[in-house]
């Protein structure tokens, strides 16, 4: 079939995790690849960089100038780009340097910094170019990568799931943390999209999946409080892997009390 | 493997073919390595029949993750360092917890311990899978690509993936996810699995070890280049078991020295062409990872592991680098026989963690990571704040050894190749090594504790 369409998976400053939601598809990898033709893939193989391709899956924060230029030229050469994980939606945990003395940091880790080509901040890809749809997570799920390729060929847009994690931990009967034990739990606020993993586990979810919609961070930053956490401890709490997400920004300078409201 | 370049006579560094006196300069550059972890690139310049430039280089971006951990509570640090490397989080997290507990003083018990190799088991089965399916064994059947070495080997990449998955399985058992498992805590682990699903995991696996003898089988059999190297292997070892949590600092040349004695032997540099610092023992390179690990503990493998082991035809230990291939898939078959063993005993315990109360000071962790040993060390106040971190991965530590190995084995090779096989054979003696350059690019060396 010379018809496929045609994807790309790119990567920028990352773990690699999210790449590992196809190639930890087991099984389910080869049927996917006779759906589509992966034309790169650098991890997985196929390198041609500048080709032209349907959908473009993008992992990774903007971190470095030739990333600046990259990411435009992937967009330039696409139909659809999608985003996945934290790096690639939020700036991801790398952002935590965004703000911070990151030009001090480098020259306190290298030796000759100026070797190193970097940029002061970790930016989404949303920040520098188009991004179609964005894929929430700290890692991406194989059945998110599946049902964005799967909607997108019929030619609909993937199904965003905002819901909170709350939501799912009812749905499965999980007993509830943060009323049960006290725990400092961010599922009130947390997307949903791991399927209520860390209260499953009996522990507080850290919000790996972001921001979801219209997050009461406010008020549970007050329950916080009540629990006995310090405002830094709050604070920490709202800035981890998904630190540049505005809700989560917003929230944890508030309580650090370096917020603008 | 056999040996495919045994029966050439005399295998000669061979002379460029260019004429006496003539400066031809080929360049090659390779500017994006396939089927490795993260981005990585090489260039090559020969001038007549030398190599004049030869590089790796690493241009992840440093995450400059070594600096987020100062200030973060020592409860955060599994999840966070596990972030380091989407392939290999778990080995993050044991060297942290094992930095941590060291310091703290903390006794996890038996049964977090066996429960920590299990989970360990799953991630050397899932990492080496991948790495010898989807990005090593197309090399040496000729695709770009396992997708497209499916397509005539549809049996040998479903059984690679399938292994991968279970790999997967396993971790998710004790972490809910093998991608940034959410189950380890410094004293232990959040959750216990239940009896039933314990069990259920173990019957998989057992129904799993034929495939996984196979597959060392097939991956024996595999044809590859003859290049017997002289080099130092460096591996974690423990008085009875195969290493993983726990045991000396151990080299081929004799040392054996406690984890926290690292920084007295080992030193890491910077390269301008790299943003992954090099590691150094004594100055000179050395390895790490599954074939050094299995040079160093060839003892401590249990009877059935050992016996497959000799049915490969192989010499062991051997130095050759294109056997670590048979390392990883020999590997792959000792996790699953450990994983069934300490699944066989498997009971719900009264807690899955030990109580853990901070204390300040330096702790040092090391594990064995599926790419070789990672070390860790922490500085931590008395309310358990991180106040500095470093972060030795096992990529840095192969950087030296890769290029030393490329200059050697292109000699071997012969430098009169086409560009293309030059090329071809340097990502075959890079992929060996298995390496993550996301991992390599994160940490640095510190020379300042705080600002």
């Amino acid at each position: 079939m010379a018809d496929k369409p045609t994807v790309a998976v790119h990567k920028f400053a990352s773990c690699d995790g999210c790449q590992l939601a196809f190639l930890n598809l087991g099984a389910n990898l080869l049927p996917l690849a006779e759906r589509i033709d992966l034309v790169h893939f650098a991890e997985a193989g196929p390198v041609n960089l500048d080709a032209r391709v349907d959908i473009a899956f993008v992992e990774g924060s903007i971190s470095t100038p030739e990333d600046l230029q990259r990411i435009r030229r992937i967009r330039a050469s696409t139909g659809y780009l999608v985003s996945i994980g934290a790096c690639a939606t939020t700036g991801g945990i790398q952002a935590l340097r965004n703000g911070a003395h990151s030009a001090e940091w480098l020259r306190q880790i290298y030796a000759s910094p100026e070797y190193i080509h970097s940029l002061a901040t970790s930016t989404p890809i949303a920040e520098h170019v188009k991004v179609d749809f964005e894929l929430w997570g700290c890692p991406v799920t194989g059945r998110q990568i599946v049902a964005a390729v799967n909607a997108l060929l019929l030619g609909v847009a993937p199904r965003d799931d905002a819901d909170k994690v709350c939501m799912e931990c009812k749905r499965r009967n999980t007993v509830c943390v943060l009323v049960a034990k006290g725990e400092a739990c961010m599922g009130p606020v947390t997307r949903n999209g791991c399927g209520a993993l860390c209260p499953s586990f009996g522990r507080d979810c850290y919000a790996c999946y972001g921001p979801a919609e219209n997050p009461a961070t406010d008020a549970l930053a007050r329950r916080f409080k009540g629990l006995g956490l310090m405002p830094e401890d709050i604070a920490r709490r709202f800035l981890f892997i998904n630190n540049q997400a505005p809700a989560f920004y917003a929230a944890g300078h508030k309580a650090r009390g370096t917020g603008h409201d | 493997m056999t040996d495919s370049g045994k029966k050439k006579p005399g295998r000669r560094p061979p002379r460029a073919k260019a004429g006496a006196g003539t400066e031809k300069t080929v360049s090659i550059h390779v500017p994006v390595l396939a089927r490795v972890e993260g981005e990585g690139a090489l260039h090559l310049r020969i001038r007549g029949d030398a190599i004049e430039e030869l590089k790796l280089r690493i241009f992840e971006p440093p995450r400059l993750f070594e600096k987020f951990l100062e200030g973060r509570s020592c409860d955060e640090v599994p999840d966070m360092v596990a972030r380091i490397c989407g392939i290999c989080p778990v080995a993050y997290q044991m060297s942290a917890v094992n930095a941590l507990e060291s310091l703290f003083g903390t006794e996890p018990g038996p049964w977090v311990r066996a429960m920590r190799r299990v989970l360990y088991c799953g991630e050397w089965i899932e990492s080496h899978c991948l790495h010898i399916h989807l990005l090593a064994a197309p090399d040496f059947f000729g695709y770009d690509s396992a997708i497209s070495m499916a397509r005539d080997h549809p049996e040998v990449i479903r059984r690679g993936l399938a292994l991968q998955g279970l790999g997967n399985e396993l971790m998710g058992l004790l972490g809910g996810r093998s991608v940034h498992p959410v189950g380890v805590r410094i004293g232990g682990f959040y959750r216990a699995p239940s009896q039933a699903e314990a069990d259920a995991m173990r019957d998989k696996l057992e129904a799993a070890l034929p495939e996984a003898e196979a597959l060392v089988r097939w991956i024996a059999a595999v044809k590859v280049p003859q290049d017997p190297q002289q080099f130092t292997c460096v591996a974690l070892r423990h008085q009875r078991e195969y290493p993983m949590n726990e045991g000396r600092i151990v080299s081929s040349d004799g040392l054996a020295i406690g984890v926290e004695e690292y920084e007295r032997h080992f030193a890491e540099h910077q390269e301008p062409h790299s943003t992954a610092l090099y590691s150094t023992l004594q100055g000179r390179p050395y390895l790490v990872g599954p074939l050094a690990r299995l040079n160093l503990n060839l003892d401590r493998l249990p009877a059935q592991a050992r016996d497959l082991l000799a049915d490969t035809g192989i010499r062991w230990p051997s130095g050759n680098m294109f056997h670590s291939a048979v390392a990883r898939a020999v590997e792959v078959y000792y996790a699953l026989l450990e994983a069934i063993r300490l699944l066989a005993a498997y009971a719900v315990p009264e807690a899955p963690a030990a109580a853990v109360v901070p204390r300040a000071g330096i702790g040092y962790g090391c594990s064995e990571a599926p790419r070789g040993i990672l070390w860790h060390r922490y500085a931590v106040d008395a309310q358990g704040r991180i106040l500095s971190a470093r972060i030795v991965p096992p990529t840095s530590q192969n950087q030296a050894r890769i290029e030393e190995d490329l200059h050697s084995s292109l000699r071997v090779f012969g430098l009169h190749h086409s560009d293309t096989a030059l090329r071809s054979h340097c990502e075959k003696v890079i992929r060996n090594y298995d390496p993550c350059i996301s991992c390599a690019t994160h940490f640095l060396q510190m020379q300042v504790e705080r600002i």
